[in-house]
Protein backbone atom coordinates (compact mmCIF):
# COMPACT_ATOMS: atom_id res chain seq x y z
CA UNK A 1 0.00 0.00 0.00
CA UNK A 2 2.90 2.01 1.13
CA UNK A 3 4.38 1.58 -2.24
CA UNK A 4 1.36 2.43 -4.11
CA UNK A 5 0.97 5.54 -2.65
CA UNK A 6 4.81 6.01 -3.34
CA UNK A 7 3.72 5.30 -7.04
CA UNK A 8 1.22 7.55 -6.85
CA UNK A 9 3.09 10.27 -5.84
CA UNK A 10 5.99 10.31 -8.10
CA UNK A 11 3.68 10.21 -10.55
CA UNK A 12 1.20 12.77 -9.70
CA UNK A 13 4.52 15.54 -8.75
CA UNK A 14 6.99 14.43 -12.43
CA UNK A 15 3.29 15.26 -13.96
CA UNK A 16 3.21 18.26 -12.60
CA UNK A 17 6.26 19.47 -13.27
CA UNK A 18 6.01 18.16 -16.91
CA UNK A 19 2.84 20.55 -17.17
CA UNK A 20 4.64 23.91 -15.25
CA UNK A 21 7.46 23.12 -18.03
CA UNK A 22 4.74 22.48 -20.62
CA UNK A 23 3.36 25.49 -19.83
CA UNK A 24 6.47 27.58 -20.29
CA UNK A 25 7.12 26.22 -23.35
CA UNK A 26 3.75 27.35 -24.44
CA UNK A 27 3.41 24.31 -26.66
CA UNK A 28 0.01 22.07 -25.25
CA UNK A 29 0.37 19.49 -27.82
CA UNK A 30 -3.16 18.48 -28.20
CA UNK A 31 -3.30 15.61 -30.92
CA UNK A 32 -5.51 12.72 -31.18
CA UNK A 33 -3.59 9.22 -31.93
CA UNK A 34 -4.96 6.70 -32.95
CA UNK A 35 -3.04 3.22 -31.42
CA UNK A 36 -3.70 0.11 -33.56
CA UNK A 37 -4.58 -2.39 -30.93
CA UNK A 38 -3.07 -5.34 -32.89
CA UNK A 39 0.04 -4.00 -30.95
CA UNK A 40 -1.24 -5.06 -27.51
CA UNK A 41 1.54 -8.06 -27.24
CA UNK A 42 2.95 -6.49 -24.62
CA UNK A 43 0.32 -4.02 -22.99
CA UNK A 44 -0.65 -4.43 -19.76
CA UNK A 45 -3.43 -2.68 -17.64
CA UNK A 46 -2.07 -0.69 -14.85
CA UNK A 47 -4.55 -0.02 -12.17
CA UNK A 48 -3.97 3.04 -10.37
CA UNK A 49 -5.24 4.84 -7.60
CA UNK A 50 -3.43 8.48 -8.58
CA UNK A 51 -6.61 10.12 -8.52
CA UNK A 52 -7.97 12.88 -6.68
CA UNK A 53 -6.06 15.60 -4.55
CA UNK A 54 -3.40 16.96 -7.17
CA UNK A 55 -5.58 16.62 -10.03
CA UNK A 56 -8.82 17.81 -8.07
CA UNK A 57 -8.31 21.21 -8.81
CA UNK A 58 -8.27 20.61 -13.13
CA UNK A 59 -11.64 18.96 -14.26
CA UNK A 60 -11.35 16.47 -17.13
CA UNK A 61 -14.48 14.94 -19.70
CA UNK A 62 -14.93 11.55 -18.94
CA UNK A 63 -13.58 9.20 -21.46
CA UNK A 64 -10.28 7.61 -22.97
CA UNK A 65 -7.55 9.67 -24.07
CA UNK A 66 -4.67 7.86 -25.86
CA UNK A 67 -1.40 10.27 -25.46
CA UNK A 68 1.52 10.83 -27.94
CA UNK A 69 4.19 8.41 -28.65
CA UNK A 70 6.97 9.30 -26.23
CA UNK A 71 10.63 9.09 -26.47
CA UNK A 72 12.14 7.20 -24.04
CA UNK A 73 15.74 7.35 -25.45
CA UNK A 74 15.53 3.48 -26.46
CA UNK A 75 11.93 2.94 -27.60
CA UNK A 76 8.73 4.70 -27.59
CA UNK A 77 6.25 4.62 -24.55
CA UNK A 78 2.41 5.52 -25.02
CA UNK A 79 -0.26 5.73 -22.66
CA UNK A 80 -3.80 5.96 -22.82
CA UNK A 81 -5.69 7.67 -20.15
CA UNK A 82 -9.29 6.77 -18.72
CA UNK A 83 -11.41 9.68 -16.89
CA UNK A 84 -14.00 8.58 -15.15
CA UNK A 85 -16.38 11.41 -13.16
CA UNK A 86 -13.99 13.90 -13.93
CA UNK A 87 -10.89 12.29 -12.45
CA UNK A 88 -8.13 9.89 -13.42
CA UNK A 89 -9.48 6.44 -13.33
CA UNK A 90 -6.87 4.08 -15.28
CA UNK A 91 -3.63 4.56 -17.33
CA UNK A 92 -3.25 1.57 -20.15
CA UNK A 93 0.22 1.31 -21.44
CA UNK A 94 -0.25 0.81 -24.84
CA UNK A 95 3.75 1.10 -26.24
CA UNK A 96 6.40 0.27 -24.21
CA UNK A 97 10.51 -0.44 -25.59
CA UNK A 98 10.48 -4.02 -25.05
CA UNK A 99 8.73 -4.89 -27.82
CA UNK A 100 11.54 -5.93 -30.37
CA UNK A 101 11.94 -8.39 -32.68
CA UNK A 102 14.50 -11.05 -31.07
CA UNK A 103 16.70 -10.88 -34.33
CA UNK A 104 20.09 -10.74 -32.05
CA UNK A 105 22.27 -14.27 -32.95
CA UNK A 106 24.03 -15.11 -29.74
CA UNK A 107 25.99 -18.04 -29.99
CA UNK A 108 24.22 -20.29 -27.08
CA UNK A 109 26.74 -23.10 -26.49
CA UNK A 110 29.28 -20.56 -25.53
CA UNK A 111 27.47 -19.07 -23.13
CA UNK A 112 28.66 -19.18 -19.39
CA UNK A 113 26.33 -19.72 -16.72
CA UNK A 114 25.96 -16.41 -15.42
CA UNK A 115 25.26 -15.74 -11.84
CA UNK A 116 22.05 -15.11 -10.70
CA UNK A 117 20.76 -14.04 -6.97
CA UNK A 118 17.93 -12.59 -5.15
CA UNK A 119 17.82 -8.84 -4.60
CA UNK A 120 19.79 -7.53 -1.93
CA UNK A 121 19.78 -4.45 -0.89
CA UNK A 122 23.02 -2.84 0.07
CA UNK A 123 23.48 -0.29 2.19
CA UNK A 124 27.30 1.33 2.13
CA UNK A 125 27.40 5.03 1.12
CA UNK A 126 27.92 5.81 -2.69
CA UNK A 127 28.49 9.06 -4.32
CA UNK A 128 26.58 8.55 -6.57
CA UNK A 129 23.37 6.27 -8.12
CA UNK A 130 23.18 4.64 -11.52
CA UNK A 131 19.67 4.10 -12.51
CA UNK A 132 16.77 4.64 -15.34
CA UNK A 133 14.89 7.66 -15.79
CA UNK A 134 13.93 7.72 -19.35
CA UNK A 135 10.78 5.83 -19.16
CA UNK A 136 9.45 7.74 -16.83
CA UNK A 137 10.03 10.92 -18.62
CA UNK A 138 8.50 9.20 -21.36
CA UNK A 139 5.65 7.69 -19.62
CA UNK A 140 4.67 11.80 -17.76
CA UNK A 141 5.07 12.51 -21.42
CA UNK A 142 2.62 10.30 -22.67
CA UNK A 143 0.00 10.99 -20.05
CA UNK A 144 0.33 14.78 -20.12
CA UNK A 145 -0.61 14.76 -23.65
CA UNK A 146 -3.54 12.47 -22.75
CA UNK A 147 -4.66 14.41 -20.06
CA UNK A 148 -4.50 17.71 -22.12
CA UNK A 149 -6.85 16.11 -24.56
CA UNK A 150 -8.86 15.51 -21.24
CA UNK A 151 -9.22 18.86 -20.07
CA UNK A 152 -13.07 20.23 -20.06
CA UNK B 1 32.53 18.29 -2.31
CA UNK B 2 31.41 20.32 -4.86
CA UNK B 3 28.35 19.28 -6.46
CA UNK B 4 25.57 21.03 -8.60
CA UNK B 5 22.22 19.45 -10.04
CA UNK B 6 19.76 21.12 -12.57
CA UNK B 7 17.32 19.30 -14.87
CA UNK B 8 18.00 19.89 -18.50
CA UNK B 9 16.51 17.63 -21.10
CA UNK B 10 14.12 16.79 -18.85
CA UNK B 11 16.31 14.78 -16.30
CA UNK B 12 18.95 15.95 -13.83
CA UNK B 13 22.15 16.27 -14.64
CA UNK B 14 24.39 16.27 -11.78
CA UNK B 15 28.24 17.75 -11.43
CA UNK B 16 31.07 16.57 -8.81
CA UNK B 17 34.44 17.32 -8.16
CA UNK B 18 36.42 17.43 -4.98
CA UNK B 19 38.44 20.23 -6.32
CA UNK B 20 37.60 23.62 -4.75
CA UNK B 21 39.50 25.35 -7.26
CA UNK B 22 36.76 24.56 -9.66
CA UNK B 23 34.61 27.57 -9.77
CA UNK B 24 30.92 27.82 -10.65
CA UNK B 25 31.66 29.79 -13.91
CA UNK B 26 33.26 26.53 -14.62
CA UNK B 27 30.20 24.47 -13.78
CA UNK B 28 28.08 26.65 -15.45
CA UNK B 29 30.45 26.13 -18.58
CA UNK B 30 29.29 22.38 -18.43
CA UNK B 31 25.82 23.34 -17.78
CA UNK B 32 25.00 25.32 -20.73
CA UNK B 33 26.72 22.87 -22.90
CA UNK B 34 23.56 20.51 -21.73
CA UNK B 35 21.17 23.50 -22.23
CA UNK B 36 23.01 23.64 -25.99
CA UNK B 37 22.44 20.22 -26.51
CA UNK B 38 18.76 20.05 -25.20
CA UNK B 39 17.99 22.84 -27.74
CA UNK B 40 19.89 21.52 -30.47
CA UNK B 41 18.67 17.78 -30.19
CA UNK B 42 15.71 17.35 -28.66
CA UNK B 43 13.09 15.78 -30.72
CA UNK B 44 10.01 17.98 -28.61
CA UNK B 45 11.91 21.16 -29.60
CA UNK B 46 10.62 22.52 -32.70
CA UNK B 47 13.43 24.40 -34.00
CA UNK B 48 16.15 21.40 -33.08
CA UNK B 49 18.29 19.99 -35.67
CA UNK B 50 15.98 17.15 -35.25
CA UNK B 51 12.95 18.22 -35.83
CA UNK B 52 13.73 20.01 -38.63
CA UNK B 53 15.18 16.78 -40.24
CA UNK B 54 11.83 15.01 -39.33
CA UNK B 55 9.96 17.75 -40.83
CA UNK B 56 12.22 17.28 -43.97
CA UNK B 57 13.51 20.85 -44.01
CA UNK B 58 16.80 19.66 -43.56
CA UNK B 59 18.81 17.06 -45.79
CA UNK B 60 22.01 15.30 -45.18
CA UNK B 61 24.16 17.42 -47.17
CA UNK B 62 23.39 20.50 -44.59
CA UNK B 63 24.21 18.32 -41.74
CA UNK B 64 26.44 19.78 -39.37
CA UNK B 65 29.70 18.20 -38.37
CA UNK B 66 28.68 17.18 -34.80
CA UNK B 67 25.55 15.44 -35.73
CA UNK B 68 27.86 13.43 -38.32
CA UNK B 69 29.78 12.45 -35.66
CA UNK B 70 26.60 11.35 -33.16
CA UNK B 71 25.77 9.66 -36.08
CA UNK B 72 29.07 7.33 -36.95
CA UNK B 73 28.50 6.40 -33.65
CA UNK B 74 24.94 5.33 -33.98
CA UNK B 75 25.89 3.32 -36.94
CA UNK B 76 28.76 1.81 -35.69
CA UNK B 77 26.16 1.04 -32.60
CA UNK B 78 23.19 -0.70 -35.14
CA UNK B 79 25.94 -2.66 -36.37
CA UNK B 80 27.39 -4.18 -33.32
CA UNK B 81 23.68 -5.01 -32.02
CA UNK B 82 22.37 -6.32 -34.82
CA UNK B 83 20.21 -3.73 -35.25
CA UNK B 84 18.89 -3.57 -32.15
CA UNK B 85 19.95 0.30 -32.20
CA UNK B 86 18.60 2.07 -34.59
CA UNK B 87 18.42 6.03 -34.88
CA UNK B 88 14.98 5.45 -37.13
CA UNK B 89 12.08 4.24 -35.57
CA UNK B 90 8.67 3.97 -36.81
CA UNK B 91 9.86 6.41 -39.74
CA UNK B 92 11.20 9.11 -37.43
CA UNK B 93 14.67 10.18 -36.74
CA UNK B 94 15.63 10.11 -32.99
CA UNK B 95 19.24 10.26 -32.18
CA UNK B 96 18.56 10.67 -28.26
CA UNK B 97 20.15 7.30 -27.65
CA UNK B 98 23.23 8.65 -28.21
CA UNK B 99 23.14 11.86 -27.67
CA UNK B 100 22.89 11.20 -23.98
CA UNK B 101 25.96 9.60 -24.03
CA UNK B 102 27.94 11.78 -26.00
CA UNK B 103 26.42 14.63 -24.58
CA UNK B 104 27.93 13.15 -20.82
CA UNK B 105 31.33 12.73 -22.67
CA UNK B 106 31.62 16.02 -23.97
CA UNK B 107 31.01 17.41 -20.80
CA UNK B 108 33.38 15.23 -19.46
CA UNK B 109 35.91 16.96 -21.50
CA UNK B 110 35.01 20.60 -20.42
CA UNK B 111 35.11 19.12 -16.56
CA UNK B 112 38.35 17.67 -17.62
CA UNK B 113 39.94 21.22 -18.35
CA UNK B 114 39.11 22.40 -14.89
CA UNK B 115 40.02 19.31 -12.95
CA UNK B 116 41.00 15.63 -13.11
CA UNK B 117 38.63 14.83 -10.48
CA UNK B 118 35.19 14.77 -10.97
CA UNK B 119 31.74 13.33 -11.54
CA UNK B 120 29.11 13.53 -14.60
CA UNK B 121 25.64 12.39 -14.25
CA UNK B 122 22.91 13.06 -16.60
CA UNK B 123 20.08 10.84 -15.88
CA UNK B 124 21.86 8.04 -13.91
CA UNK B 125 24.07 7.29 -16.41
CA UNK B 126 27.81 8.55 -15.07
CA UNK B 127 31.54 8.83 -15.82
CA UNK B 128 33.58 9.45 -13.47
CA UNK B 129 37.53 10.70 -13.57
CA UNK B 130 39.95 10.34 -10.84
CA UNK B 131 38.46 10.26 -6.89
CA UNK B 132 35.91 11.74 -4.62
CA UNK B 133 36.74 14.18 -1.76
CA UNK B 134 38.20 11.16 0.08
CA UNK B 135 40.57 10.48 -2.09
CA UNK B 136 39.17 7.18 -3.09
CA UNK B 137 38.19 6.20 -6.64
CA UNK B 138 34.21 7.40 -6.71
CA UNK B 139 31.56 4.49 -5.59
CA UNK B 140 28.35 4.17 -7.40
CA UNK B 141 25.25 2.39 -6.25
CA UNK B 142 23.13 0.68 -8.89
CA UNK B 143 20.24 1.35 -8.37
CA UNK B 144 16.82 -1.20 -7.65
CA UNK B 145 14.30 -0.88 -9.81
CA UNK B 146 11.94 -2.24 -7.71
CA UNK B 147 12.59 -0.02 -4.73
CA UNK B 148 13.96 3.68 -6.05
CA UNK B 149 16.08 4.31 -2.17
CA UNK B 150 17.70 0.93 -2.50
CA UNK B 151 20.71 -0.04 -4.19
CA UNK B 152 21.59 -3.18 -5.34
CA UNK B 153 24.98 -3.29 -6.45
CA UNK B 154 27.63 -0.99 -4.99
CA UNK B 155 30.95 -0.42 -7.65
CA UNK B 156 33.69 1.10 -7.24
CA UNK B 157 34.75 3.06 -11.14
CA UNK B 158 38.35 4.14 -11.92
CA UNK B 159 38.50 7.04 -14.91
CA UNK B 160 35.56 5.00 -16.47
CA UNK B 161 31.09 5.10 -16.67
CA UNK B 162 28.23 3.13 -16.23
CA UNK B 163 24.90 3.58 -17.74
CA UNK B 164 21.34 1.98 -16.61
CA UNK B 165 18.57 1.18 -18.86
CA UNK B 166 15.55 0.35 -18.00
CA UNK B 167 12.04 1.02 -17.05
CA UNK B 168 11.16 3.65 -14.20
CA UNK B 169 7.29 2.17 -14.68
CA UNK B 170 6.65 -0.26 -11.17
CA UNK B 171 4.02 -2.22 -10.50
CA UNK B 172 3.76 -3.27 -14.35
CA UNK B 173 4.03 -6.67 -15.08
CA UNK B 174 5.48 -8.11 -18.28
CA UNK B 175 2.80 -10.73 -19.84
CA UNK B 176 3.74 -13.43 -22.38
CA UNK B 177 0.25 -13.36 -24.37
CA UNK B 178 1.26 -16.76 -26.33
CA UNK B 179 2.07 -18.41 -23.07
CA UNK B 180 0.10 -16.53 -20.86
CA UNK B 181 2.83 -15.92 -18.02
CA UNK B 182 4.35 -13.21 -16.70
CA UNK B 183 7.85 -13.21 -18.54
CA UNK B 184 11.15 -13.60 -16.55
CA UNK B 185 12.53 -10.23 -18.46
CA UNK B 186 14.36 -7.62 -17.61
CA UNK B 187 13.85 -4.54 -15.19
CA UNK B 188 17.16 -2.50 -15.38
CA UNK B 189 20.36 -3.46 -16.99
CA UNK B 190 23.69 -1.73 -16.12
CA UNK B 191 26.34 -1.45 -17.98
CA UNK B 192 30.23 -0.58 -17.22
CA UNK B 193 32.57 0.40 -19.94
CA UNK B 194 35.52 2.55 -20.22
CA UNK B 195 33.63 5.66 -21.40
CA UNK B 196 30.44 6.86 -21.26
CA UNK B 197 29.10 6.79 -24.99
CA UNK B 198 29.96 3.28 -24.81
CA UNK B 199 28.25 2.59 -21.65
CA UNK B 200 24.95 4.50 -22.73
CA UNK B 201 24.67 2.59 -26.36
CA UNK B 202 25.63 -0.91 -25.36
CA UNK B 203 22.92 -0.62 -21.75
CA UNK B 204 20.38 0.72 -24.51
CA UNK B 205 21.00 -2.23 -26.87
CA UNK B 206 21.13 -4.54 -23.86
CA UNK B 207 17.74 -3.65 -22.35
CA UNK B 208 15.78 -3.30 -25.89
CA UNK B 209 16.77 -7.47 -25.94
CA UNK B 210 15.28 -7.99 -22.98
CA UNK B 211 16.21 -11.38 -21.30
CA UNK B 212 19.18 -11.89 -23.99
CA UNK B 213 20.85 -8.28 -23.15
CA UNK B 214 22.87 -10.05 -20.33
CA UNK B 215 24.04 -12.65 -22.95
CA UNK B 216 25.27 -10.15 -25.65
CA UNK B 217 27.28 -7.81 -23.13
CA UNK B 218 28.98 -10.92 -21.57
CA UNK B 219 30.49 -11.48 -25.49
CA UNK B 220 31.86 -8.08 -25.71
CA UNK B 221 34.98 -7.45 -24.64
CA UNK B 222 35.83 -4.87 -21.90
CA UNK B 223 31.86 -4.25 -20.68
CA UNK B 224 30.56 -5.57 -17.72
CA UNK B 225 26.49 -5.11 -17.03
CA UNK B 226 24.19 -6.19 -14.03
CA UNK B 227 20.92 -7.04 -15.45
CA UNK B 228 17.90 -7.01 -12.11
CA UNK B 229 15.27 -9.26 -13.52
CA UNK B 230 11.06 -8.45 -13.05
CA UNK B 231 11.88 -11.92 -10.76
CA UNK B 232 13.35 -9.97 -8.32
CA UNK B 233 16.73 -11.55 -8.94
CA UNK B 234 20.10 -10.22 -10.58
CA UNK B 235 22.22 -11.58 -12.93
CA UNK B 236 25.60 -10.47 -13.16
CA UNK B 237 28.38 -10.94 -16.21
CA UNK B 238 31.33 -12.81 -14.99
CA UNK B 239 33.75 -10.05 -14.74
CA UNK B 240 31.57 -7.82 -12.86
CA UNK B 241 32.46 -8.27 -9.09
CA UNK B 242 35.76 -7.11 -9.90
CA UNK B 243 34.17 -3.99 -9.85
CA UNK B 244 31.98 -4.64 -7.14
CA UNK B 245 32.83 -2.51 -3.46
CA UNK B 246 33.81 -4.84 -0.91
Amino acid sequence: MYKKLAVAGFVIITFIIYSIHQRNEGSQAVQKVTTSQGNTSQSTAASSNTTTQSTASVSYKDGSYTGKSSDAFYGYVQVRATITGGKLADITILDYPQDRDNSVEINNSALPLLKQEAIQAQTAQVDGISGATDTSQAFVESLGDALAQAKA
Amino acid sequence: MIKQTRVIMGMPIVLMTPDTSVTSENLEEVFSFFTYVDKTYSPFIDSSIVSRINRGEMGEPEYPDELREILAIAKNTKHQTNGYFDVWHKGNFDPSGIVKGWAIAEAAKIMAKFTNNFYVEAGGDIEVSGVNDEGNPWQIGVRNPFDRNQNVKIIILKNSAIATSGTAIRGQHIYDPVQGKELNDVASISVIASNIIDADRMATAAFAMGAKGIYFIEQLAGYEACAAMQDKTIITTTGWYNYEAV
